[in-house]
């Protein structure tokens, strides 16, 4: 550190770490008011204030919430669910490689970023400049993203509950409408595109996409409830697995 | 909706917010080199994507096991077109909403 006239200054003078602080805060801020949402779908799905917070506390995943969320409401097995939220949770795990390399932190604290990982808190710290913003930038973004979107569930769900038949709100199709914003960037339908891959890569995911929803709602009437969603992961897993190409040479149309 | 069965509930929602822990964990423990495959990095993103469109298809177009077209499925489009117009996550969301509610308030696609 330099020696700076104002020592209790709350921002450094690094203007690469002040703007990973401000890039960190406005994601916290828009995240964490969509966790509204989250409260009342999972209220109106049926589950009651301590699970609904428990998913928020202990799994913070919002993906993979909304996905337990959804299948226990249709009335899916617990193992659909756990198959379910699992699968969209294990894009974290690949998260975690690339994050705990620029942390490189050990013991208590490695837990808790492990905690913290999360599409949000890797975005903005993997987009850093330098090693020093990436922190900042990974450990603003977790916190605030965690506080926001813990409180604002809390509110979404004690106002779901208050709200009665959740239908006629929309509160279904917002539901809907939130996976759709989840999958639109990976899809590379909004700028800067997916994060995984490019080009032929994204075609492959379009692809990917649209058979996915043809399967599941192909399956819908015959399996029960989480089944059809769990095949539209299997058909993505062959796709990856059988598709020629490494991700970053020519993949079939 | 039918109630949910509180045990189920509870045990779906401990299993599968553990599981999401651990997955979160392994990944910081793990070695890099472990997952430098991209063929891995590949799959996991299909499977992220195919997961994700699934949950659109059948949050917007079942019900009781069934194919069902209701005011879900033009709140979705309004969500796209939103999304298209690069409209932020919360917008999105709250239009599509409000568009459910205003078609079934109307009395339209209830």
């Amino acid at each position: 550190m330099s020696d700076s006239p104002e020592p209790r200054q709350a921002l450094p003078h690094d203007p690469a770490v002040r703007s990973a602080v401000r890039t960190a805060l406005s994601v916290s801020v828009a995240t964490g008011l969509y966790g509204i949402s989250f409260g009342a779908l999972a209220v109106a799905a049926g589950l009651d204030l301590p699970q609904t917070m428990v998913l928020s506390l202990v799994m913070f995943s919002g993906g993979s919430q909304f996905a337990a969320v959804g299948v226990l409401g249709a009335g899916g097995a617990a193992g659909a669910v756990v198959a379910t939220a699992g699968l969209l949770g294990a894009r974290n795990g690949l998260y975690g490689v690339q994050v705990s390399a620029l942390l490189g932190d050990r013991g208590w604290r490695r837990v808790l970023a492990a905690h913290l990982t999360i599409d949000e808190s890797t975005a903005v710290a993997t987009a850093q400049p330098g090693q020093r913003a990436a922190r900042v930038g990974f450990w603003w973004t977790g916190v605030g993203v965690f506080v926001l979107w813990n409180a604002f569930s809390l509110a979404g769900a004690l106002l779901g509950d208050a709200l009665g038949d959740p239908r006629r709100y929309g509160l279904d199709a917002a539901a809907a409408a939130a996976f759709l914003a989840l999958l639109w960037p990976r899809v590379g339908w909004s700028r800067g595109g997916s994060r995984d891959g490019a080009g032929d890569d994204l075609r492959t995911g379009r692809w990917v996409a649209l058979a996915a929803a043809v399967v599941a709602l192909a399956l819908t009437p015959v399996v029960p409830a989480g089944v059809p969603v769990l095949a539209a992961a299997l058909l993505a897993v062959v796709v990856g697995v059988l598709a020629p190409g490494d991700g970053t040479s020519e993949a079939t149309r | 909706m039918s109630p949910l069965d509180r045990t189920t509930a509870w045990i779906a929602v401990l299993a599968s917010s553990a599981l999401v822990y651990a997955t979160k964990l392994a990944g910081h423990l793990i070695p890099r080199r472990a997952l430098d495959n991209p063929r891995v990095t590949r799959t996991a993103g299909l499977v992220t994507i195919a997961l994700l469109a699934a949950l659109v298809a059948v949050q917007t177009a079942t019900g009781g096991g069934a194919v069902q077209v209701d005011a879900r499925l033009v709140a979705v489009a309004v969500a796209a077109v939103a999304l298209v117009l690069r409209a932020p996550f919360i917008v999105v969301v709250v239009l599509a909403a409000g568009s459910a509610a205003l078609l079934r308030a109307l009395g339209w696609m209830a």
